[in-house]
């Protein structure tokens, strides 16, 4: 007997875990990614997604199986099974969350850093920062990645003002302020970010960044588009009644399309 | 101190009102302000339902249409304070710790009966105000969180008031741990050992100790916030040289153990149920109680973790999301035990034990995203999103209040002498874990996709799964109906409950329903073993019952 119930609980685990890493493939939760570290961030959103399947699965099954398995029929009396611990057993599911918790905080630092996380805050193709003597406070992304992309020849200086209920950008090479983001696609954006009244968020769903722009302390954002095309810039972070409207769009163009743009619209000859 | 366990160890009979005035009247015992404590929770959690419901209908669609957007804002601080502070923690700490812990501990009331009700009317007046203060000049529209300088220059009556309220109900819940910290080092029965108290015991000793250590933090903070705006100080406006990033530490020190004062009592709560509806010891007494001790060590070292986006250095990033990802650890012993102490039982599918595995299933999925959650790179993408307000609310709606209403169809036969229909329950059940799932799970999409929180008016690629989020919450409310229905009906014809209808061994089961005022009409009983339950302890079990 105890030879059959090791091998239902091996088989009922196999499946368990090839469901789960089933379901984490085939349902997609994410809108399409769009920059450089969008697939780094799917990568260990797909890690937590399997994980998160097979526990959530597990217990779940387990719970209603013991319900159904266990419960008192009718004319039934008396207690169930006098077990009140089993050290061995305790020991093992402290150790297998205590391993998982570790291994997925190691993974999730190995992407933090291949997202740019841990890069030195100051340290960045423009220069543009470096001479800045207030804090300045860094994002995911704070300094370069990906540096040895082909296409990244030098990040694009950006400067990011936030308000009730708008962001503004400005470009300082050829003094351009506008509503809309443009940014040119394979290329390092380097987004210097202040606020002028609350505290806002500058969130891109598609870039999977997110950096609070914060009144009196000046933040930085790096990322690098991957993809053409329009998409939504929304404040995340609650600014006042209108938050929920205060968003805006990001344009990602080709280079030569981004150029145009950049000349028509500049107020300097480049 | 010393302790008397003879009749009289509580104020004068004479001071006690009798009959159902009792209820409206400063009582010290401690029954009835652990009843008072409940009754007001729910008074305020019907009030806070009606403005999910209002949050839930604006939502309906992708236009700010059904409200103005500042009364949006107004609506949803409301909800999320009354919910935090006027339901929740009154009811998982105030009510049941006051009905049960004398009982537990084997005393005649709490250690300080005085401070215990000046603790509970502290709140309705608090609650009042707050409520009031959106007919007054509008209420508070910076959210629960209150941040600076969004606090500071929205209009300043509805904030102050929010301020002053929350102060009292914060000092309401210091008075309240401070009581309980003494009951259960203080008046134990002698005999009982620590290791022999019931679990609910440990658990309230637990979330104590957070409330001590983390709320007068708050109270700081918000005292500091006050002079900014009354007084035009600096200490978190950024115009005058203030650091808002301050006040969030600050803020979290307190709001992040505060959700563990939500759920520890609610651990504590279900680790009673269980054993009692499944026939079976409580698997693991120790190591459950070692897992509430590390859940309070670690929850006080992990408030940063809602910073990620804030602009935090990388090293502290890495700190909290280690320190963060660990709670699952403790937590996860403790879901294990619980399953281990199902597992051979003989299990009565009774409303209790329903809400009770309908909290474990709801809060493991809750768990697994806070665990996601605690990721940096993760945190950064769905930070401040509706992924977030779905995990929040499967943590404190499937986790604390799903055992509220287990521990409601549990004990009130204790509290009133009579029986709940149990058919109304598992229907009460039913609709909730549905109507609840309906509600939350599609948020998680909604998150990951780009909607964030606390937004009257969305991208309209999101209308349908809000208006399905809305169908759940639709059934969320109407399945308060079947539960008010029953409450009333129990109350005026129910079936009488006897003393102990589920046969359990805890020490509020061994007197009569409801208890007399000083618990036990002579001594109090010595119970060693509060789960002695299990083939070979029943015939103990019926021994010791006559």
């Amino acid at each position: 007997m105890p030879k059959l119930s090791a091998i239902l609980t091996l088989t009922s685990s196999l499946i368990l875990g090839i469901g789960g890493v089933w379901i984490a493939y085939n349902v997609d939760m994410l809108p399409v990614s769009a920059s450089m570290n969008a697939p780094v961030y799917d990568e260990l959103y797909r890690v937590l997604f399997i994980i998160g399947c097979i526990l959530f699965i597990g217990m779940t099954a387990l719970v209603i199986y013991s319900l159904f398995q266990f419960r008192r029929r009718p004319g039934e009396t008396g207690d169930g099974i006098d077990l009140e611990g089993n050290i061995s057993l305790e020991i093992f599911w402290t150790a297998v969350p205590a391993i998982i918790v570790l291994f997925i905080g190691l993974y999730s630092y190995d992407i933090y850093d291949r997202m740019g996380g841990m890069q030195p805050l100051m340290h960045d193709h423009s220069g543009q920062i470096n001479n800045q003597v207030e804090r300045v406070w860094g994002g995911i992304g704070s300094g370069p990645i990906e540096s040895t992309s082909t296409k990244n020849l030098s990040s694009l200086p950006i400067e990011l003002t936030a308000m009730q209920f708008a962001f503004i950008f400005h470009y300082p090479k050829g003094d351009i302020i506008s509503g809309e983001l443009h940014v040119p696609v394979g290329r390092e954006v380097n987004l210097k970010m202040e606020s002028k009244d609350v505290i806002h968020a500058f969130w891109v769903p598609q870039f999977r960044l997110k950096q609070d722009v914060i009144p009196g302390q000046p933040t930085i954002l790096n990322f690098t588009p991957t993809k053409t095309g329009n998409f939504p810039i929304v404040c995340a972070e609650l600014c006042g009644p209108y938050h929920g409207g205060m968003r805006s769009n990001v344009i990602v163009d080709e280079q030569e399309d981004f150029d145009t743009w950049l000349k028509e619209n500049s107020k300097e000859q480049i | 101190m010393t302790i008397s366990l003879k009749p009289g160890n509580t104020p004068p009979e004479k001071l006690q009102p009798t009959g159902w005035l009792k209820y409206l009247s400063f009582s010290l015992d401690h029954k009835v302000i652990g009843l008072q404590y409940l009754v007001c929770g729910f008074f305020f959690y019907l009030i806070g339902g009606s403005l999910a419901g209002a949050i839930r209908v604006e939502l309906t669609s992708p236009l700010s249409d059904f409200m103005p957007r500042e009364v949006y804002n107004q609506v949803l601080t409301l909800h999320g304070t009354i919910m935090i502070f006027l339901w929740i923690v009154p009811v998982v700490n105030g009510a049941f710790g006051n009905y049960l812990i004398p009982f537990y501990v084997g005393a005649r009331d709490m250690a300080f009966p005085r401070l215990n009700a000046v603790a509970f009317w502290l709140i309705p007046p608090s609650g009042l105000m707050l409520i009031t203060s959106y007919f007054i000049n509008g209420a508070a529209q910076s959210g629960w969180t209150a941040y600076p300088p969004l606090s500071i220059t929205t209009p300043a009556a509805g904030q102050i008031i929010w301020i002053l309220s929350v102060l009292l109900l914060g000092g309401s819940s210091i008075f309240g741990g401070i009581n309980f910290i003494a009951t259960i080092l203080k008046l134990r029965r002698p005999g009982l050992k620590l290791m022999q108290l019931p679990m609910y015991c440990w658990a309230m000793l637990g979330t104590s100790i957070l409330v001590v250590l983390s709320t007068p933090v708050l109270a700081g903070t918000l005292i500091l916030l006050s002079f900014d705006i009354v007084a035009h100080t600096g200490f978190f406006n950024p115009s005058l040289g203030g650091n808002v990033i301050v006040y969030q530490h600050l803020f979290w020190f307190y709001s992040h153990p505060a959700v563990y004062i939500m759920v520890l009592p609610a651990f504590g709560l279900v680790s009673e149920i269980l054993p009692i509806h499944s026939r079976k010891p409580l698997f693991g007494y120790t190591t459950m109680v070692f897992s509430i001790m590390g859940i309070v060590v670690l929850g006080l070292v992990v408030w940063a973790h809602h910073m990620f986006t804030s602009g935090t250095p990388p090293w502290m990033r890495l700190f909290f999301t280690i320190a963060t990802a660990f709670i699952a650890v403790p937590t996860g012993i403790k879901f294990f035990n619980w399953v281990a102490t199902l597992w051979g039982g003989k299990i009565s599918l009774n409303a209790a034990m329903l809400f009770s595995c309908g909290f474990i299933i709801n809060f493991v999925l809750g768990g697994i995203t806070g665990v996601a959650l605690a990721q940096v790179p993760f945190d950064v993408h769905v930070h401040d999103t509706y992924f977030v307000v779905a995990h929040f609310h499967y943590i404190v709606y499937g986790g604390s209040v799903f055992v509220i209403f287990s521990s409601i169809y549990h004990w009130f036969p204790k509290f009133t002498g009579k029986m709940l229909n149990e058919n109304l329950g598992r229907f009460h059940f039913i609709i909730t874990f549905i109507g609840f799932n309906l509600c939350f799970a599609p948020q998680h999409w909604l998150g990951l996709n780009g909607m964030p929180r606390r937004v009257a008016e969305y991208d309209p690629q999101f209308q349908l799964i809000n208006q399905i989020s809305s169908v759940g919450a639709l059934l969320m409310a109407l399945s308060t109906l079947p539960f008010l229905w029953n409450i009333l009906q129990s109350i005026l014809y129910g079936d009488e409950a006897g003393d102990n209808p589920w046969n359990a061994l805890t020490p509020e089961w061994l007197t009569s329903s409801p208890p007399p005022v000083e618990n036990w009409e002579g001594e109090a009983p010595l119970v060693l073993e509060p789960y002695g339950y299990g083939e070979k302890d029943s015939t103990k079990t019926q021994e010791q019952l006559k």
